[in-house]
C-alpha cells in the first residue's frame, strides 16, 4: 500500500473519434498516476495521442473526440463525467493549463493585468485591488522584471519568453495543484527554454504542484521529469523513472528514439533510424503496433497485444521481456 | 549537361577550392512608419539591421552551419546566398562569381541552378495542386537538363528512389505523405537540378527526432555521393555538431564566433557561444540544474551599442559599451569578435 495518495490517477483511457468511416481510437487503454510535487514526462512522436491525453484530463477534449471508456480521479475524486459548469470550476482552480504557443493563450485585446485579475477573482473571493496585488506578486514570482508596470502592457509588448512566464503566472492564480503544461517551451528558444524549465522545477518543489509535461523533447523531459511515460500510437510503450528510461531504455521503440537523438560531443557517423515512419491511426496493425517497424520481433507481437508490465522499476509492454521473464522462470 | 559531365566536373573540381566567399554582407529592411506619419511624428526611418557585417568562406564538400536564437538573421543569410534577398552592401562570390552586383539575379541563371534551397516546412513548401512527380520534374523542365518526356519520368523515379520513395510515389499530391516523407520530397526536387550547392534552412525543425533522424542521415549519404556543399542553418545545436565541417554563431545579425566544429564545441570562446552551449538540454546528466541564461535577444531595430552582446553578457566592461569588436582569428584557426577574449581576459 502507499502511503499517499496519488493526486492523479488515470486508468484504462480510451479516447475515440467517430468518423463516417468507421471509429478511429486515438488513445487506446492507457493507465498512470501523478504524486504530489512530481514532474511526470509524457514524450511521442506527433499523433502519439500524447496531448489529446491531457486534453481529456482538462476536459477540453474537442469533439467529435470522446472518453469511450475508463476513469479519471483527482484527489480520488472522479472527474471525467463531470457536467460542464463543475468541470469549468475545477479547470483553473484545481488544474491549471498551460499550451504550446503562448500567443493564443492570452486575448490580445486586454491588458496581462486584467486577464490575471480576472481569473483570480472567478477562482477566489479577493477584492480588485487585492486580486491585482496577487497578480503582481505572482508575475513577480515567475521572474517578470517591473511587474508594477508590465501588469498594465498589452500581451503583443511582452516578448516570446516573457509571455509564456505571463501565461504560467495565469495558471497558477488560483494555486492548482496540476499542471498539465502541453509542449511549454517548444515555441521558444534553447536559453529561454532553460529558464521556464528552470521556473518549472522550482514551483513544483515550492508547492508541491504536480505537473503533467507532455513534450516530444526528450532533452526537456531529462532535465524537468522525474518519471517519463513514452507513447507510441495511442499507447503507453514504458513508463518508468527518467534515468532508465533514458539511459537503459528497454522497449525496442524507446530504444531507436534515444539513438535518433543527436548529441553534442557523440560524434556517430550515422544516427541509429527506426525506419517508416508511425501508422496512422486507420491502420494501427494487429499485435503490438509496432511491430512492422521493430527490428526485434517475433511472432506473438504479430498476433497478440502486449500490456505493461513491471520490469526492473519500469513498466514495459513489450513481449520480449515477457519471454525472458519465462525463461527465469524456468531456470529457477 | 549530361549527367555524367556534370559528376567528371564535379570531381575535377573537388579539393580546397572555395566555392562561397562572403565578405562584410548586409542587409537592412526598412520597417519605416508610412511617409505622413514620420511627417507628423517627426520620427526618422527605421531599420532592422537583419544581417550587419557578416563574412565566412565555405569550401567544397563542407558543411558550414549557422546557429542562433530566433531573430539574430540566420534565415536571411540563407536567403541571401540564393538570391531570395538583395544585399544591401557587401559581397557574395560563388565560384568566382559576384553575386552581390546583379540587380536582378535571374541574369546570372548557370550560376543559380547550382544553387538549390530545401525550407522548413514540408507542408508549406510543396504546391499542393501538382502531383508530386511534376514537382520533382519542374527543375528539369526548368532547365531543359532533359527534353525527353518518358526520359523525365524515368529521373524523377531514379529521384524519388534515391531519397527512400518508391517512383509509384509520384502519381499521389503532397497530402498523401507525412511531414518527414514531405521534406524527402523537397529535397529530391533540390537534387532534381544538379545542384552543387544546397542552402537547408532548418530543414529538420518541423519533424520528429526519429523521423529528423532519418533525414539527416540522408542528407550526410547524398553529400557523399555526389559532393555537395551545404549551408546548414539551425537553432538545434546538437544537430549541428551531428551534421557540420564548420560552425558559425550568429547574435543579432552579426558573426560572434566561427571555427571547426570540433574547436567550437570543445573550446568555445565567445561568452554567447558559452551561453548557448550551457543551455542545451543533456541527456547524460539527468537532473542535472543548468546555468540559467539571463536576459533576452534585444530587438534588431534597437541594437545595443558597442558588442550587441553586451547587456547579457557577464564579462561585459566599459569599452563593449561603446565600441563594437572586430573579428579576430586565433592560433587554432577560430573566429571571435570579443574584446574580453581580445584583452585576454577571459580564456
Amino acid at each position: 500500500m502507499e502511503a499517499d495518495q496519488p493526486l492523479l490517477q488515470v486508468n484504462n483511457l480510451r479516447i475515440e473519434f467517430p468518423t463516417r468511416r468507421g471509429t478511429l481510437v486515438a488513445v487506446d487503454d492507457i493507465s498512470f498516476h501523478i504524486d504530489p510535487g512530481e514532474i511526470l514526462g509524457v514524450v511521442g512522436e506527433s499523433g502519439a495521442g500524447k496531448s489529446l491525453t491531457g486534453a481529456s484530463i482538462i476536459g477540453l477534449l474537442e469533439p467529435p473526440g470522446r472518453i469511450a471508456a475508463g476513469e479519471i480521479y483527482l484527489e480520488g475524486k472522479r472527474i471525467d463525467n463531470l457536467p460542464y459548469e463543475k468541470m469549468r470550476r475545477i479547470r483553473g482552480q484545481e488544474i491549471g493549463a498551460i499550451f504550446q504557443d503562448p500567443l493564443t493563450s492570452l486575448n490580445p485585446l486586454y491588458r496581462v493585468g486584467y486577464q490575471l485579475v480576472e481569473t483570480i477573482r472567478t477562482h477566489t473571493d479577493l477584492s480588485e485591488s487585492q486580486a491585482r496585488k496577487r497578480a503582481i506578486d505572482l508575475l513577480k514570482e515567475v521572474g517578470i522584471p517591473g511587474a508594477e508596470e508590465r501588469i498594465d502592457h498589452f500581451p503583443h509588448q511582452f516578448s516570446g519568453g516573457m509571455r509564456q512566464r505571463v501565461v504560467i503566472a495565469l495558471a497558477l492564480c488560483a494555486e492548482p495543484r496540476l499542471i498539465i503544461a502541453d509542449e511549454p517551451t517548444t515555441a521558444l528558444d534553447v536559453s529561454i527554454q532553460a529558464q521556464i524549465i528552470t521556473l518549472l522545477k522550482r514551483l513544483c518543489r515550492e508547492h508541491r504542484t504536480a505537473v503533467m509535461l507532455v513534450t516530444h523533447d526528450m532533452g526537456v523531459i531529462a532535465e524537468a521529469a522525474q518519471r517519463v511515460a513514452v507513447m507510441y500510437a495511442g499507447r503507453i510503450a514504458e513508463i518508468g523513472p527518467v534515468q532508465d528510461v533514458v539511459k537503459r531504455a528497454k522497449h525496442p521503440y524507446t530504444h531507436g528514439l534515444m539513438g535518433s537523438i543527436p548529441h553534442v560531443g557523440h560524434a556517430a557517423e550515422k544516427l541509429t533510424q527506426i525506419d517508416g515512419s508511425m501508422p496512422r491511426l486507420t491502420e494501427i496493425p494487429q499485435g503490438c503496433a509496432f511491430n512492422p517497424r521493430c527490428t526485434r520481433v517475433f511472432d506473438r507481437c504479430r498476433a497478440e497485444r502486449p500490456d505493461l508490465q513491471p520490469v526492473d522499476g519500469s513498466e514495459v509492454a513489450c513481449w520480449l521481456f515477457e519471454e525472458e521473464e519465462k525463461k527465469v522462470g524456468y531456470g529457477d | 549537361m549530361t549527367e555524367q559531365a556534370v559528376r567528371t566536373r564535379r570531381t575535377v573540381a573537388s579539393g580546397d577550392e572555395t566555392v562561397l566567399h562572403v565578405d562584410e554582407l548586409v542587409r537592412y529592411f526598412d520597417v519605416s512608419p508610412p511617409f505622413l506619419n514620420r511627417v507628423i511624428e517627426r520620427s526618422g526611418r527605421q531599420l532592422v539591421k537583419a544581417v550587419d557585417g557578416i563574412s565566412f568562406d565555405i569550401k567544397r564538400g563542407e558543411t558550414f552551419s549557422l546557429v542562433g536564437e530566433s531573430g539574430c538573421g540566420k534565415s536571411t543569410v540563407a536567403r541571401l546566398v540564393v538570391g531570395l534577398y538583395q544585399p544591401t552592401a557587401g559581397s557574395l562570390m560563388f565560384e568566382g562569381t559576384e553575386l552581390a552586383d546583379h540587380k536582378d539575379r535571374l541574369r546570372v541563371p548557370e550560376i543559380q541552378s547550382r544553387m538549390q534551397m530545401i525550407f522548413q516546412d514540408p507542408y508549406a513548401s510543396l504546391n499542393p495542386r501538382w502531383r508530386v512527380s511534376d514537382i520533382i520534374a519542374e527543375p528539369i523542365t526548368a532547365r531543359r537538363l532533359i527534353s525527353d518526356r518518358p526520359q523525365v519520368k524515368q529521373r524523377v523515379g531514379e529521384l524519388l528512389t534515391q531519397v527512400g520513395l518508391s517512383p509509384a510515389d509520384g502519381e499521389k499530391y503532397p497530402h498523401e505523405f507525412s511531414g518527414g516523407q514531405r521534406q524527402r520530397i523537397s529535397i529530391a526536387r533540390a537534387l532534381a537540378g544538379e545542384p552543387e550547392f544546397l542552402v537547408c534552412d532548418e530543414p529538420t525543425s518541423a519533424l520528429d527526432v526519429s523521423v529528423q533522424a532519418q533525414i539527416l542521415n540522408l542528407m550526410k549519404e547524398l553529400q557523399l555521393t555526389y559532393n555537395l556543399t551545404y549551408l546548414f542553418i539551425s537553432h538545434d545545436l546538437a544537430v549541428v555538431y551531428h551534421v557540420s565541417t564548420k560552425v558559425g554563431v550568429m547574435y543579432l545579425g552579426r558573426l560572434v564566433e566561427w571555427a571547426d566544429k570540433k574547436t567550437l564545441f570543445e573550446k568555445p570562446r565567445h561568452p554567447y557561444t558559452r551561453m548557448l552551449l550551457d543551455a542545451i538540454p543533456d541527456l547524460e546528466m539527468t537532473g542535472r540544474a543548468r546555468t540559467p541564461v539571463a536576459g533576452e535577444v534585444p530587438s534588431p531595430i534597437n541594437p545595443p551599442s558597442g558588442c550587441p552582446f553586451h547587456p547579457r553578457c557577464p564579462h561585459a566592461e566599459d569599452r563593449c559599451t561603446r565600441e563594437r569588436p572586430t573579428a579576430l582569428e586565433l592560433n587554432d584557426g577560430a573566429h571571435v569578435a570579443c574584446h574580453a577574449v581580445e584583452e585576454n581576459r577571459i580564456s
